[in-house]
């Protein structure tokens, strides 16, 4: 009786899968969408502009010291008071913020999905353990220890990432070990067991594809949190070493001289504002795209 | 139906199953015993919570973190109780595989189809993932999946509820496994689509002489499908008997009470019959029968001693664990009509 099989519908060709859908969903988010396009247009910039431009970000121009923008010698951006570039200077700065801030968010992501997902499976003792080395760690006075860090080993931008890496991780943890407690009690992850797949093969090939959602959305929250430690770092001095810059150190010489050339500190600082903006914009927008309600 | 061999395939011995909670320890499964042929298939019947499913997923070693199984459960006389992790993996999914419930959540909604079914015979069978696609396909195919070849590569949520059941009845049957257990596996389906489901259950054991034990509270699929019927009230059996016999000559109360229940179209509008009462609290057992407290036929001694489970006569297949004899059932059962 059940042998007839209904017409063949030609439609839909593939499997739409959940992330399919929240692309969709994200593409009609325009404010998103154009977040991500000038995001990508900085980006861009950053990696490409100092190549084509004709300064380097450490030669001085003698003639020209402190000056407002002006068009003579391509100082779109003015210069600073060593009269060394300051649009290629943005943007190099630019550069080592935006690739602390991926790194450090690529590294804390990584070690938060795993740990959390490894104690939130696991529970019991191991579950406890590994979450009071998570608060023990947050209980670290965490500037001061990367204040020491960075006296001892000097500055280095690898040291920068490892300590912001060091700190933002725990929170991605507590998340993802949260949202792991939720799904392993799914009875799709009792059904994997009742196929005989191991334990690891469980957490790493069930649950952590759904967790996906939760670590994109906290992702795009860490992004812009972290390339803000890097500035706040970098304000304080810590960050990394004269002649390379960041846009937090261009901030910080920049509001030295505020009042006598405004233009030192706005446009490192709209860079840095627009850029949080429009991270800020992609993550709400992914937060709607992955709503688990919709799935 | 039954091809009955000398030797099971699954036997269960003495199964008591205890979880510790805060309230002290619940009993939910005591000293149940089945034995599964090749091609046997074995309804297992009960309210909810009377220990039906516990009994399965202790089978499995499914059990949750706070359960403990006692007994044992052989498989061709290998006991799987107890077993290291990585020994009962090869069992499970490969020679006894499992269908849950409900089909909405049995898959995992993140990945394909394709990818939770190579999974399967890549693990047992160390398949490359392109010859078990091809097998996968064949097994939604058997499943009369229509398209298989395209839908393979569909997410969970593109199909409707008897579909994913059959994606997870040919799931269980990848590796072709000895024993099938099928946790209710049509109670959320509608009915038509049930009747499609128990069909090719049958089909599928037809065709590959697979054991199944179906634990159910629908007395129809019971019916349609199975030799055997294990009756379970309060973590304990009531009754073991043919499906012919539960369904025509019923020796234990509680039997009788459920097939009283079954609404019937034919008896006209009356008021639906039920068992008064409510399953017992698995925390405090009573020291008699479980049913006790909702038996039309209680005694005194109901409620004080613990009916063993005993054949209804000396060389009859039925076990009934009740210390009223059914002549007495039958007597009372008159009067009262």
């Amino acid at each position: 009786m059940s042998a007839v099989a209904p017409p063949v519908v030609d439609a839909a060709p593939a499997g739409r899968s959940p992330w399919r859908d929240a692309r969709r969903r994200f593409l009609r988010h325009r404010a998103a969408v154009a977040s991500a396009v000038v995001l990508a247009l900085i980006t861009l910039a950053c990696v490409f502009g100092p190549m084509l431009l004709p300064n380097a970000f450490d030669s001085v121009d003698w003639s020209l010291m402190s000056a407002p923008p002006t068009r003579a010698g391509w100082h779109l951006f003015g210069t600073d008071e060593l009269g060394r570039d300051l649009l290629v200077r943005t943007l190099i700065g630019g550069r080592v913020s935006l690739l602390v801030g991926v790194l450090a968010t690529l590294v804390s992501m990584t070690i938060g999905v795993v740990w959390g997902a490894v104690a939130g499976f696991a529970g019991g003792r191991v579950d406890s353990v590994m979450m009071r080395i998570v608060d023990m760690a947050y209980a670290v006075p965490y500037l001061l220890v990367a204040i020491l860090v960075v006296t001892v080993f000097g500055r280095d931008i690898l040291l920068v990432v490892g300590a912001i890496a060091a700190l933002s991780w725990l929170n991605m943890a507590r998340v993802v070990r949260g949202q792991t407690l939720a799904i392993k009690s799914r009875e799709f992850i009792e059904a994997a067991r009742a196929i005989g797949v191991p334990t690891w093969r469980i957490i790493f090939q069930h649950v952590v594809p759904n967790l996906m959602g939760v670590v994109v959305i906290y992702t795009s929250i860490l992004v812009p949190g972290v390339i803000l430690t890097e500035s706040v770092l970098s304000f304080l001095g810590l960050g990394v070493q004269e002649p390379m810059t960041s846009w937090g150190v261009l901030i910080h010489d920049g509001a030295a001289v505020m009042g006598a050339a405004p233009w030192m500190i706005l446009f490192p600082a709209g860079a840095l504002s627009i850029t949080l903006y429009c991270a800020n914009f992609i993550g709400d927008a992914l937060r709607d795209a992955l709503d688990p309600k919709d799935l | 139906m039954s091809e009955t061999t000398a030797t099971p395939v699954l036997e269960v011995k003495d199964l008591s199953v205890r979880f510790a909670t805060n309230d002290g320890p619940v009993y939910a499964v005591n000293d149940v015993g089945l034995s599964l042929a090749r091609g046997q298939t074995i309804g297992i019947v009960g309210e909810s919570g009377s220990g039906k499913s516990q009994t399965m997923l202790a089978m499995m070693g499914l059990l949750a973190r706070n359960g403990t199984a006692t007994g044992q459960v052989l498989h061709h006389g290998r006991n799987l109780l107890g077993l290291p992790a990585a020994e009962l993996n090869a069992v499970r999914g490969d020679r006894i595989a499992m269908i849950f419930q409900d089909p909405m959540t049995s898959l995992n909604p993140y990945l394909s189809v394709e990818r939770q079914m190579t999974e399967v015979l890549e693990l047992h069978r160390g398949c490359s993932r392109r010859e078990a696609r091809t097998r996968a396909i064949q097994a939604l195919d058997a499943v009369k999946i229509p398209d298989a070849r395209r839908r393979i590569d569909f997410y969970p949520h593109e199909f409707s509820g008897g579909m994913r059941q059959r994606v997870m009845i040919a799931m269980a049957l990848l590796c072709e496994p000895e024993v099938l257990i099928a946790d209710e596996p049509t109670t959320a389906l509608d009915a038509t689509v049930q009747a499609q489901i128990v069909q090719l259950l049958r089909e599928l054991q037809r065709d590959h002489g697979t054991a199944i034990v179906m634990i159910t509270h629908d007395l129809g699929v019971v019916a349609g499908l199975c030799d055997d019927v294990i009756v379970m009230y309060g973590g304990r059996v009531m009754e073991h008997a043919s499906a012919e016999d539960v369904f025509h000559r019923p020796s234990h109360p509680y039997t009788r009470g459920l097939l009283a229940a079954l609404p019937r179209l034919d008896a006209g509008a009356g008021a639906l019959r039920s068992i008064p009462g409510n399953p017992p609290n698995m925390n405090a057992l009573p020291p008699g029968c479980p049913f006790s407290a909702r038996c039309r036929f209680v005694q005194e001694r109901c409620t004080t001693t613990m009916p063993l489970l005993q054949p209804l006569a000396p060389g009859v297949p039925t076990l009934r664990a009740c210390h009223r004899p059914v002549a007495d059932l039958d007597a009372l059962e008159a009067d009262h009509a």
